[in-house]
């Protein structure tokens, strides 16, 4: 009962400029929405795959982040030995890091400088991060200044590369490595020997946090309670995961303003669909009531034109979803509000985030196309017939 | 109803009223149309011709009077209904022709079938049957931008009687097509009428179009004249 979907396609065809200007403005929408999207779940995933259920962090009580915390090494003696620490090779997974920043100008404009993190930690602290690999040359000699540097640091920040020296603490330091942490959130940090990085620092054997793994997650849990709870350590321990979940606040902002970016975006090509589509309407006046006259009922009109909308406003939503595709994989990096260094990322175009895509450019089209729609399928058959 | 009578007309009118005015396009109407007729229907630009053409095809409704066609009272049926009851009983040709010009030939007669149960195989063969009854079977993917004005008139009557309706209604089908062409359309509607036994009616300013019908009838500011065609319109 209804008129072919052909007639539709050839129609938008045969109007090729309108269409494709149509589908463009929702093709952009579609691409700030998507864009906004695929930073986010970069992030989501660097923040995400950073936290080990097993694992706590211990800092000071009241630090928000590792960078203003300081855990001395009385207390780390005490915790070594706590109940339910999970072993490596004979010995606690207890990892006494510090943690702090270097200055470092971005690959190809060294005027454009950020923070980045760098982590003194130990042989065991490497261990604890399962998914860490060497990427280039090697780990870093303990009692020596070298660094190795995370995929992202390398990626975009400059004097990253095997051999180049970087300024920290009291001396230069040479990178002689480069580690991939999967998609996790130490990519985006330098790892360098612990002891030297806290002398260096002049901080003795003061650090920053203390990383522990529980065996189990029962354990995990009792543990993060009884270290927050004694009083002597003066201790706030909590679940890695809950760590890196809280610097997703980071993204919020991006986010807020990119959904309402797009939103207005929407309102604009929701109009403009509406406009072409009344336009289309208004031609086509005639051939509307000779379909009428051969018995189409104003449903099947009415069910043509929206179809006629949904089709242009799809083939915006396709050609949104290409023109963000090769944003997949790109390196990202954004300012961390917690930590106060760079985080960087990978850029994630999932099928999700297609589907979302698709999804809003459909009611971009339903939206744009309804008014038009029913305007055709309530015209009067004779008038716009005219005097025959 | 008389079997036999295809429209019967009794009483009719049909009223317009257009910022106060009151147009009277039909007045009083009372008239039978035979099942098998050729009928033409001439008069002046005003005169209620197209008017009449809307009645019958239901596409319009009578202000008064009765109305039956192929023995329904179309006037008391709804607007689905009508739509329907149209597409099986009304095939109807336009002085421009009205095709749909991103469609093809064969596609623009297909079109009314959609509105049928039959398959796809089943609807673009009687679309082809359809388009070679008007000699049109080689220009089967032509779009009317490739077809001349009196093939055009072609593929549109072919679209109105591919559904097999009782009544072809055609109004002023020649108006803008040269003689030749006007010659083949008019030879094609006496085909039907003759062979295929359907029901014509014919609106047309042309005498020599008229001839070609087996009854012509004269309108005239909305009544029906008793008279056949005046010579002096020749
Ligand atoms: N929808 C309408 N609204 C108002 N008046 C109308 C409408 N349709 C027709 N009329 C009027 O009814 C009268 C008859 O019109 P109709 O179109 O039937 O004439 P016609 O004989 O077909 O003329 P032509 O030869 O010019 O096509 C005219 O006066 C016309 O203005
Ligand atoms: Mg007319």
């Amino acid at each position: 009962m209804a008129i072919p979907i052909s007639y539709n396609v050839r129609n938008l065809r045969v109007r090729k400029g309108t269409t494709l200007m149509t589908a463009l403005g929702i093709a952009l929408t579609v691409a700030v929405l998507l864009g906004i999207g695929t930073l986010v779940e970069g992030l989501r995933n660097a923040f995400e795959l950073s936290g080990n259920p097993l694992h706590l962090i211990v800092m000071r009580q009241g630090s928000t982040s590792e960078l203003v915390s300081i855990v001395g090494k009385a207390s780390f003696d005490v915790i070594k030995f706590e109940d339910g620490i999970a072993e490596i090779d004979g010995e606690p997974m207890v990892s006494h890091e510090v943690v702090s920043v270097v200055n470092l100008g971005l690959r190809g404009n060294p005027e454009e400088v950020a923070n980045v993190s760098v982590r003194g930690l130990s042989q065991v602290g490497i261990k604890m991060r399962d998914d860490v690999q060497l990427l280039e040359g090697r780990w870093f000699d303990p009692g020596k200044r070298e660094m190795v540097v995370g995929k992202g640091v390398h990626a975009v920040r400059e004097g990253t590369s095997i051999g180049e020296k970087i300024f920290y603490g009291r001396g230069d330091w040479e990178v002689v490595g480069v580690f991939s942490a999967g998609r996790s959130a130490f990519n985006s940090e330098i790892w360098v020997d612990a002891n030297l990085a806290g002398s260096d620092l002049g901080r003795g054997s003061g650090r920053s946090s203390i990383l522990v793994r529980a065996k189990t997650e029962a354990d995990a849990v009792a543990l993060t309670n009884r270290l927050s709870d004694d009083q002597r350590l003066g201790l706030e321990a909590e679940r890695e995961s809950d760590y890196y979940a809280k610097q997703m606040s980071t993204a919020r902002p991006i986010e807020v303003l990119g959904v309402f970016v797009a939103v207005i975006m929407a309102i604009g090509s929701c109009f403009a669909a509406m406009n072409t589509m009344f336009a289309a309407i208004a031609n086509r006046s005639r051939e509307i009531a000779v379909l009428r006259l051969l018995g189409f009922s104003r449903l099947s009109v009415l069910g043509s034109f929206m179809i006629e909308a949904l089709l242009l406003s799809l083939l915006g939503g396709v050609l949104g979803c290409l023109l963000v595709l090769p944003l997949n994989g790109l390196e990202g990096r954004i300012g961390n509000a917690v930590t106060f260094a760079e985080t960087t990322f990978q850029f994630r175009v999932t099928p999700f985030y297609i589907g979302i895509g698709l999804t809003f450019s459909v009611i971009m089209g339903v939206l744009g196309g309804f008014l038009p729609a029913r305007l055709a399928a309530r015209r009067d058959v004779l008038q716009s017939l005219g005097s025959n | 109803m008389n079997s036999g009578i295809a429209i019967s007309m009794r009483n009719l009118c049909k009223e317009y009223t257009r910022e106060e005015f009151k147009v009277v396009a039909l007045d009083d109407i009372t008239l039978d149309i035979a099942e098998g007729e050729f009928f033409c229907l001439m008069g002046p630009s005003g005169s209620g011709k197209s008017t009449l053409l809307h009645l019958v095809a239901g596409i319009d409704r009578p202000t008064s009077g009765s109305l039956g066609v192929l023995g329904a009272d179309i006037a008391d049926m709804t607007d689905r209904e009508l739509a329907r009851w149209r597409s099986e009983n009304i095939g109807y040709v336009f002085q421009t022709f009205n095709l749909i010009p991103v469609l093809t030939a064969w596609e623009n007669v297909e079109l009314p079938l959609q509105l049928t149960h039959l398959k796809r195989p089943d609807r673009l063969e009687r679309a082809r049957t359809a388009l070679e009854i008007v000699g049109l079977g080689d220009r089967l993917d032509h779009l009317p931008k490739q077809l001349s004005g009196g093939q055009e008139q072609r593929v549109a009557i072919a679209r109105a009687l591919v559904t097999d309706p009782a009544i072809i209604l055609a109004d002023e089908p020649t108006g803008e097509l040269d003689a030749a062409s006007a010659n083949e359309v008019l030879s094609i509607l006496t085909t039907l009428n003759r062979d295929h036994g359907k029901t014509i009616i014919m609106v047309t300013h042309d005498p020599r179009a008229a001839r070609f019908a087996r009854t012509s009838r004269y309108l005239d500011k909305g009544r029906m004249m008793e008279m056949q065609t005046p010579s002096v319109m020749d």
